[in-house]
């Protein structure tokens, strides 16, 4: 479904990417885990096409998106979530899920998909009118999600939603993840929490400094010594 | 007295409010100054000029005209000085945006000559209307309502439509609005044209009420109204509109209390206070540094 082949990314002289190679096939979970700085985030942002790439080549569904821009693979069925939720803070949580779909030009299907979201988040229903920067981070974690199903993409990249929540929140966030995947939506995942990735995933890409240095079933992951050791904290 | 300062003032402020609302908005979203932006002010005043001495038009369809053409001119500004410049340093787009500025006041030196262009008086007739001890022209009125109405339908325009919605997305985070679909560069298209179209505006209605277009009427006016901006807060259009009528009301009630020499430094004295004690102005945001 979407496959990325010797992808590299300089930030002037920092290459943050070096050759990168990844997969995701239709309705699986994958999962991008690593230390902050590998890179992880500059993976995504180069799918969405936000950041402009130096070399290599993206593709989905057989179409290459290398240098299509941001708001066309949003049509074509790719959505991000961003590191740290960015929601519009001031706005209200309706129009936070409006904007998620922006690119559905159909009235009643915003509205519907906005009904989807509030189902999915009987939180937000509750809270539709306030502004996003009143809700609290789980709140715009879930937000965020609701957003970015608002164009029923075919494929959700979801960088680090664990991110400053309490583990409690943690599993909630993980569980509804799983919920999106199993309802037909492919999902790319960046965590540092690598535990709870990998207890996720279908297959894992495990990155040190803008390398693939691991890949495989996560299951297997899991229980490699070496992964063990330097990410799950053992 | 105090009344009729006053009620000069809210239609000097009204004016420089409409421009105000053009520097807020496309700083909002690429933070840029415009600084072409007063330019596009006076182009609006040289279109409206036209339109009524050689078509005969009325002042309201002169003003839609000029409010048109400066739309298109905004527009393609962005296009060919601004956009090939949006990955380079702000600087760069900054110094942009002054040869935009200087090209166009030599343009219209070259086309329209030195001299200042009157309307003719036949453009809007001007009546006295008494409201107590004050006097209220029926062009004050105009000023007023025209702005007012302007300013309602950029409040509905930003609230209520889905590009209105788009904009302030964009202005709030322009990565992610990006990851939402939204097509940025016609956000920004958009804010142009919106922006430019309120500018001409405030051009035919200070051309009217002044009874003088020149070339180099945008200079001053946009510096005040940047001041306006500043004050209300950059990047905030409620800002914009309140930092317009204030700016306004003071340099009028300043010049009643016997300041009239010192008229135009009034505006850049606020604009340094500002900057001085609250830079971000009466109603902008803190500026929060993205992790």
């Amino acid at each position: 479904m979407l496959k990325v082949e010797n992808l590299t990314v300089n930030y002037g002289a920092i290459k943050a990417l070096k050759n990168i190679s990844c997969e995701v096939h239709q309705g699986e979970i994958v999962a991008l885990i690593g230390a902050n700085g590998a890179g992880k985030t500059t993976i995504l942002n180069s799918i969405s096409g936000i950041l402009p790439i130096d070399s290599g080549k993206i593709s989905f569904s057989g179409t290459d998106i290398t240098k299509t821009p941001p708001h066309e693979i949003v049509k074509m069925g790719i959505c991000q979530v961003p590191e740290g939720r960015r929601v519009f803070a001031n706005m209200s949580v309706h129009e936070n899920l409006e904007m998620g779909g922006y690119s559905v030009k159909d009235k009643a299907a915003v509205n519907a998909g906005i009904e989807r979201a509030f189902t999915l988040f009987p939180r937000l229903k509750e809270r539709s009118k306030q502004l996003a920067k009143t809700l609290s981070g789980g709140e715009q974690q879930m937000l965020a999600m609701g957003r970015a199903l608002m164009s029923s993409p075919k494929l959700i990249l979801l960088d680090e939603p664990s991110m400053g929540l309490a583990p409690m929140l943690v599993e909630k966030i993980f569980e509804i993840i799983v919920d999106i995947n199993k309802s037909g939506t492919t999902i790319m995942l960046v965590e540092q929490n690598a535990h709870m990735a990998l207890s996720i995933a279908n297959r894992a890409y495990v990155l040190e400094t803008g390398e693939v240095v691991l890949s495989g079933i996560a299951k297997d992951l899991a229980e490699d010594p070496e992964v063990r050791k330097a990410y799950l904290g053992e | 007295m105090l009344l009729q300062q006053l009620i000069n003032g809210v239609a000097l402020g009204s004016v420089y409010a409409l421009i105000a609302l053009g520097y807020t908005m496309v700083y909002g979203i690429i933070t840029l100054i415009n600084f072409a932006h007063g330019e596009i002010f006076m182009v609006g005043a040289f279109v409206g000029l036209l339109a009524v001495s050689k078509y005969n038009v009325n002042v309201f369809v002169a003003m839609a005209v000029a409010m048109v053409a400066s739309m298109i001119i905004g527009v393609v500004i962005e296009l060919i000085a601004y956009r090939p410049l949006r990955k380079s340093s702000r600087l760069s787009a900054l110094i942009s945006a002054i040869g935009v500025s200087i090209f166009l006041s030599s343009l219209a030196l070259m086309v329209f000559g030195a001299d200042a262009k009157a309307f003719p008086s036949t453009a809007f007739p001007v009546r006295q209307i008494k409201i107590g001890e004050a006097e209220i022209s029926s062009l004050q009125l105009l000023i007023i309502g025209i702005s007012a109405l302007l300013m309602l339908g950029l409040e509905f325009i930003v609230k209520k439509t889905k590009i209105g919605k788009a904009m302030r997305a964009t202005s709030e985070d322009y990565n992610t609005a990006a990851l939402m679909g939204i097509n940025v560069n016609r956000v920004i298209s958009f804010t142009f044209a919106l922006g430019s179209a309120l500018a001409a505006a405030g051009g035919v209605l200070v051309g009217v009420l002044f009874n003088a277009v020149s070339f180099n009427m945008g200079l001053m006016a946009g510096l005040k109204a940047f001041a306006a901006a500043v004050l209300g807060g950059i990047g905030s259009i409620p800002g914009a509109m309140l930092g317009g009528l204030m700016l306004g009301i003071t340099e009028v009630l300043g010049v009643a209390a016997g300041f009239s020499s010192y008229r135009d430094a009034i505006a850049f004295a606020i604009l340094v206070l500002v900057l001085l004690v609250k830079p971000t102005g009466l109603l902008g945001r803190k500026i929060q540094k993205k992790v």
